[in-house]
């Protein structure tokens, strides 16, 4: 099954050609079997691939397609890595993404029979960009992916482009991936040049031999985080991601949520010796991931329109993940991705059935009550909820544990920082739930008579993702409690870094009892105190004041960058513009061509038609050529 | 005979010729001096053909080459310069090249 790899990312292209081309002939239900088909029949092979890879003692396998660049000594050829680590994404990156197609079978279905075409011709090319991300054999192909999946995103942000707020979603977007992309490019010369290979497993060796305290593997190090921090949306590049919320809700469930944004995150899991070896960078890593965490909790704390939360909960979960590369469990990071993608793509697929029920009103003052009318929506989103929230039990809550209990081993400081991000989350969560569903309607009467449960093909996906976000957990429980299926199966992956790994001190059951105990207790007491205060909340329209203000306007960061980068940088462009531009290069040229007429002007005059002063013209010329030449002589 | 009287005759043609060109306004004369300074050309090449055979050269006959070149072109030339001057007859009735001034504009 293995050597038939190929097709896993070669169906979706195939829909992407059959949509993409035929988008002005094929009936809606036509475009939505072959988009959806091709991502679910890539699915199935995945999961063929999958229960091959999973048998223990597997070897990650290298599956040669054709040679992709040849330059003197570097050969980079276009192969696919099969391995524990791939294998597990490409689980994801399928299984969430079929549940998503389906659902947008419905959720797209008031689109134009060529908007719906475009719609999924674009999702499965980004299906496709995201497998060859995950399938890449070295970074080459890997940015091949990278580079993919950014245009989708970008495509699709911007997949209403007749507005124009969206239009600048999408182009803020790819210009902040842009900057990560660069240091994620550059990070790929550097390797080229000191290692002469981009292909996993030849760098990994070399990088191996050079072992710590090499001055190289620092550079690349961070370098690549560059790139991880512009695609994952951390600190200081994470702010496409709260507006890249103008695409259609689908699209930030499979692309800003569960899949394109943990890039970042699989990128470093992959490389994870390259950042064992550089423990400064680590650092980095965590602290940004925790920087971003909180800053992304405390502004979801505040915020109005139910799909904001949720891009800022994301940003905030993925500072999560990478904290916990930063503090060097790799696997616990690649859990959390995975988790994640279960609730998270859940939550915006719900909060997509509340917006389609509330005819396109994202505003949650303007909900409320949504309980009776939406039993479906209601339940399977209050599932996410408490799986986000790290409710015991649920998948969230073996994750994010973990991850706090690898961070309580490394750092005691960053652990209560990372606590108290939990239980922001657990709040900003639950406000979100009893805002929206509980209390009573706020909207207007024509939107409560419209108010209906969304039809099967998008509860159906709520309900397969609700499952996963409950089961989803115990493929990764603690040690306390058993057995980790999921560290044993990606031991392989991370087994280059473990001579590296400095002797690391475990947790004593009692202390592992204590910390799970603590944060179980806190969260639930913190989904108390959100429910007391917003079961019955009222929209008093007041304008909000002091620090809520300042959790509103998103720490006005926004502004800042504005005032700080695009303020001046526009300056710059104006000057350039006018100075550069209009009155340098312009004033050139058109002198030139000025110059160039009046000159012919005077020159005319010679032609007087004389036949008689021509020849004598010629004549007095050649004495003159011939008098220079002697001269020159 | 020394080289120079050839290079003397030569300059004395070829200035006539010039001359000629410059002053004269009938075509045809103009016409026979430009053949007179082609032909001074040809008289000097001629010469120093001569000149170089008799140091001993032995490709300095190549010189009698570019001599049978310039009467082939003379000739042609002389052919569609004498079509033109028909030409300009037959219209003007006149071959003073100032009647050339109308092609002017």
């Amino acid at each position: 099954m293995i050597h038939l790899v190929w097709l896993v990312p070669f169906l979706p292209l195939l829909g992407f050609l059959v949509n993409g081309l035929g988008r002005r002939y094929l009936s809606k239900s036509l475009a939505g079997i072959v988009g959806s088909g091709a991502v679910l029949a890539a699915f199935v092979i995945s999961l063929l691939i999958f229960l091959e890879v999973k048998t223990p003692g597997f070897q990650a396998q290298v599956v040669p397609l054709f040679d992709f660049i040849s330059a003197g000594s570097l050969h980079i050829p276009f192969a696919f890595q099969v391995d524990q680590l791939s294998a597990l994404f490409l689980l994801i990156i399928t299984g969430v993404g079929s549940l998503i197609h389906i659902y947008s079978t419905s959720y797209m279905h008031d689109e134009s029979s060529e908007g719906f075409a475009r719609y999924f011709a674009y999702l499965n090319l980004f299906v496709f960009s995201m497998l060859i991300l995950v399938l890449g054999a070295n970074y080459v192909m890997m940015f091949i992916g990278w580079e993919g999946v950014g245009l989708c995103s970008y495509l699709l942000i911007g997949f209403w482009f007749k507005n124009t707020n969206y239009n600048n979603a999408a182009k803020k977007a790819f210009v902040m991936n842009r900057i990560g992309d660069l240091g994620f490019l550059l990070g790929i010369f550097t390797m080229i040049v000191h290692f002469g290979s981009v292909s996993f497993p030849e760098v990994f060796e070399r990088a191996a031999a050079l072992g710590e305290g090499s001055k190289v593997i620092p550079v690349i190090a961070i370098l690549l985080f560059v790139g991880a921090a512009g695609k994952s949306a951390q600190l200081p590049l994470y702010t496409w991601l709260p507006d890249a919320m103008a695409g259609p809700t689908p699209v930030s469930a499979l692309i800003h949520a569960a899949t394109m944004v943990t890039a970042g995150i699989y990128m470093i899991a992959r490389s994870n010796i390259l950042y064992t070896l550089a423990p400064s960078i680590q650092t980095i890593v965590a602290v940004i991931g925790l920087a971003t965490a909180v800053l992304a909790a405390t502004i979801a704390l505040k915020q109005d329109d139910i799909k904001k939360v949720l891009a800022y909960s994301t940003v905030s979960q993925l500072g999560y993940m990478f904290l916990a590369l930063g503090v060097g469990a790799y696997t616990t990071a690649v859990f959390h991705v995975m988790t994640h993608a279960f609730f998270k793509a859940l939550l915006f697929l719900g909060s997509g059935s509340v917006i389609h029920a509330m005819g396109g009103e994202q505003n949650i003052n303007k909900m409320g009550g949504l309980k009776k009318y939406m039993p479906v929506t209601h339940v399977t989103f209050l599932i996410g909820c408490l799986a986000i929230a790290g409710i015991p039990g649920l998948s969230g809550f073996f994750s994010k544990d973990e991850i706090l209990a690898e961070t309580f081993i490394s750092n005691k400081l960053m652990y209560a920082i990372a606590l108290i991000t939990a239980l922001m989350t657990a709040f900003y969560m639950f406000r979100l739930y009893y805002i929206t569903f509980c209390g009573k309607f706020r909207g207007t009467h024509e939107q409560e008579h419209h108010l209906h449960e969304s039809p099967a093909a998008i509860t159906i996906p709520l309900i397969i993702l609700a499952v996963l976000s409950v089961v989803g957990g115990y493929i990764g429980l603690p040690e306390v409690l058993g057995h980790s299926v999921l560290k044993e199966y990606l031991a392989p992956v991370f087994a280059p870094s473990a001579p590296f790994v400095h002797a690391h001190e475990h947790l004593s059951h009692n202390t592992e009892w204590l910390l799970m105990g603590l944060s179980s207790l806190l969260v639930i007491i913190t989904i108390f105190f959100a429910r007391s205060w917003y079961r019955n909340y009222e929209d008093n329209g007041e304008p909000r004041t002091g620090i809520a203000k300042v959790l509103e306007n998103k720490w006005y960061v926004d502004e800042l960058y504005d005032a700080i980068i695009v303020k001046p940088l526009m300056m710059l462009s104006r000057f350039f513009e006018e100075a550069i531009e209009k009155s340098g290069i312009d004033r050139l040229v058109n002198g030139v061509g000025r110059g160039v007429h009046w000159g012919s002007q005077q020159v005319r005059l010679l032609q007087s038609g004389q036949v008689g002063f021509y020849i004598f013209a010629m004549v007095i010329g050649m004495v003159v050529l011939f008098v220079i030449g002697f001269l020159l002589k | 005979m020394p080289v120079q009287y050839y290079i003397f005759l030569s300059i004395a043609l070829f200035c006539i010729g010039v001359m000629g060109v410059l002053m004269r306004r009938n075509a045809i004369i103009i016409f026979m001096c430009v053949e007179l300074m082609l032909n001074a050309v040809n008289l000097l090449l001629v010469a120093f053909s001569k000149m170089w055979a008799d140091a001993g050269r032995v490709d300095a006959g190549g010189a009698q080459i570019f001599v049978f070149f310039i009467m082939v072109v003379a000739a042609a030339e002389v052919a569609a310069g004498l079509a033109i001057i028909v030409m300009v007859y037959r219209n003007s009735q006149s071959v003073d090249i100032n009647i050339m001034n109308r092609l002017k504009n």
